[in-house]
């Protein structure tokens, strides 16, 4: 028998997910997420009505199982530093530049 | 000469008795491309005149040997390129360049091809409109008020316009058989591990496949058999040795012995799910199906009732594998900050950052994965008895631009024919069916994993007997 599952997110969830994610989120868009992402989720819940105790889950579908490759450097791979950082915004002294994540003493 | 006439294979046929040169193809596109690419939207970067003829000069005095000596190729804007920037269709990448190529982009160059082009897509091949570009849709080319389909937009667009005579595409949920059925194309989604995806942007990574449109069933063969194969720097390429496409065409001369699936559960659910198929498809669909019959094929009533289940496991399993794969997107080491995604990336982020989340992991990403099963399992048991199984494409032919802009639930709905074959990684092509007045439509064979050679042979007679690639957009 299948169900109408509903799901509402709040504001704190929007906000929630939205930091998880890191993405920077305008005060104005959050009732649009709520109202497009509830809707989404709770479209997809109906997957909870599906016979599926016991089933494996599936992962890939290549059954492929431990691909390796020779422990070796490839030098056909390789870039030099300057492609490394070409497309970096700040750089110094061969270095990306990141933003401070520990505080000053 | 306008390049919209020629297939692959004829302008290979004409360079190589002498009639024809890849300097006048280049020239051709470049026309194409000055004449439609804005008012269309088609190409997000195009290579310097001066080194496309330079090469065309190269190829033109070398004896066309090579599998696609001169064939001017658009690559979707997914794909690595040195020579041109890669975008995904996105602002975080607007200025990246790639540091090295994709290997496809490799194999097409060691066999001649001339890449003129990148073309428009929707924003991380999330979509099927081409709508979700931050860099503005793409329209069909049969139709400028309407969408292309996506996410391979200008991909599909390009080629039919004239601007090249094949173009790669990403297939994650619809992404190549959408656009190249609404642009009177033949597009193939190949097996899961075909075709190697090193240096190609992931969006959903057990899911993604890459793959071609073309005008003919030939040319699309001639294409795999170029991009397939085992690749060391992709480990998900399978090991599966690579058929002789080409020669497999024209095995069949008719389809007498060949038994083709049907399920009535795709009619059903697609009626439950999108309010019903467009009337004039279903015809079409239906007539498609007649000619498969009228060429000896046996038509098998076959069951694949977790068809209903796809698309809650598809925007389960696909927003939650692109809210990992974009999470590397920092706008440190390259591309600009998270601020620059556009809406659709953002919401299948945060959809699935959600379903990932700690206590919802279970419910929603576990669950999804069980399914996937249910669905593998049900094409394995239909492919007991069939060769291959008929589908439509989509349940209505391109739709207006901005129709479903405000509703990207309405919009994932129309999914429904195309990602159960992403789940269970198997190959799906697409083939032109007609037309619901100036809208070309298509229809779909799907075949198990590495069936690809079956497909093109199936299509090939199907193809000569309905030969509806010989229509070309009216501009």
């Amino acid at each position: 028998m299948a169900r109408n599952i509903s799901v509402t997110l709040t504001k704190e969830d929007v906000k929630k997910i939205a930091s998880l994610a890191k993405l920077p989120l305008d005060e104005k868009d959050i009732p649009v997420y709520i109202s497009q992402l509830s809707s989404i989720l709770s479209f997809v819940s109906k997957l909870s009505d599906v016979e599926s105790a016991g089933v494996v889950p599936t992962s890939q579908v290549t059954g492929l199982l431990n691909v390796y490759r020779d422990d070796v450097i490839d030098t056909k791979r390789m870039l030099s530093q300057e492609e490394v950082l070409a497309n970096a915004h700040e750089t110094h002294d061969g270095f990306i530049i990141v933003p401070q994540i520990l505080a000053k003493e | 000469m306008n390049i919209r006439d020629y297939t692959i294979q004829s302008a290979l046929k004409e360079m190589r008795a002498g009639t024809l040169r890849a300097k006048d193809l280049i020239l051709s596109c470049l026309e194409n491309i000055e004449r439609y690419t804005e008012t269309y939207n088609v190409l997000l970067s195009v290579a310097a005149k001066e080194d496309l003829l330079a090469e065309a000069k190269k190829i033109d005095s070398s004896g066309y040997d090579k599998p696609l000596s001169g064939i001017p190729i658009v690559l979707k804007d997914i794909f690595s390129t040195t020579s041109l920037r890669t975008t995904a269709g996105s602002k975080v990448l607007e200025n990246y360049h790639a540091p090295y190529e994709a290997t496809v982009v490799k194999k097409l160059r060691e066999a001649g091809a001339i890449i003129i082009g990148k073309a428009n897509q929707d924003a991380w091949a999330h979509g099927s409109t081409g709508e979700n570009s931050d860099f503005g849709p793409t329209s069909s080319a049969y139709d400028i008020k309407y969408v292309a389909g996506g996410s391979s937009s200008g991909s599909a667009t390009a080629v039919a316009l004239g601007m090249c005579l094949a173009s790669t595409g990403t297939d994650t949920g619809g992404s190549i058989r959408v656009p190249a059925s609404f642009n009177n194309l033949v597009g193939l989604k190949p097996t899961y591990g075909r075709v190697s995806r090193y240096g190609i942007i992931a969006m959903a990574s057990s899911l993604d496949s890459v793959g071609h449109m073309t005008k003919t069933v030939y040319d699309n063969a001639l294409m795999l058999s170029v991009t397939a194969g085992i690749d060391p720097y992709d480990a998900t390429t399978g090991q599966k040795s690579v058929s002789d496409y080409l020669s497999a065409i024209s095995s069949l001369q008719s389809l007498k012995g060949i038994t083709i699936g049907v399920s009535p559960d795709y009619l059903t659910v697609g009626k439950k799910a999108t309010d019903g198929m467009n009337p004039e498809l279903e015809k079409l669909t239906e007539e498609a199906l007649g000619v498969f019959t009228a060429l000896g094929a046996t038509i098998k009533e076959i069951d694949l009732p977790h068809t209903k289940d796809a698309l809650e496991t598809y925007y389960v399993l696909c927003p939650s594998e692109v809210s990992s794969n974009l999470g590397r997107y920092d706008g440190i080491r390259y591309g600009n900050t998270r601020d620059a995604f556009g809406l659709e990336a953002r919401r299948r982020i945060m959809i699935g950052t959600y379903t990932l989340s700690a206590g919802y992991y279970d419910a929603y990403y576990k669950t999804a994965q069980k399914v996937r099963t249910l669905v593998c399992q049900e094409f394995e048991k239909a492919f007991e008895t069939v060769d291959v199984v008929f589908a439509p494409v989509s349940p209505s032919p391109s739709p207006l631009i901005g129709e479903f802009v405000n509703d990207p639930l309405a919009l994932y709905l129309s999914d429904i024919y195309t990602v159960p074959v992403n789940l269970a990684g198997l190959a799906g092509l697409s083939l032109p069916a007609g037309f619901v007045g100036t809208l070309p439509v298509g229809i779909q064979l799907i075949g198990k994993q590495w069936s690809e050679e079956r497909l093109y042979a199936i299509s090939n007679v199907y193809e000569k007997k309905t030969e509806w690639y010989k229509r070309r957009p009216k501009v």
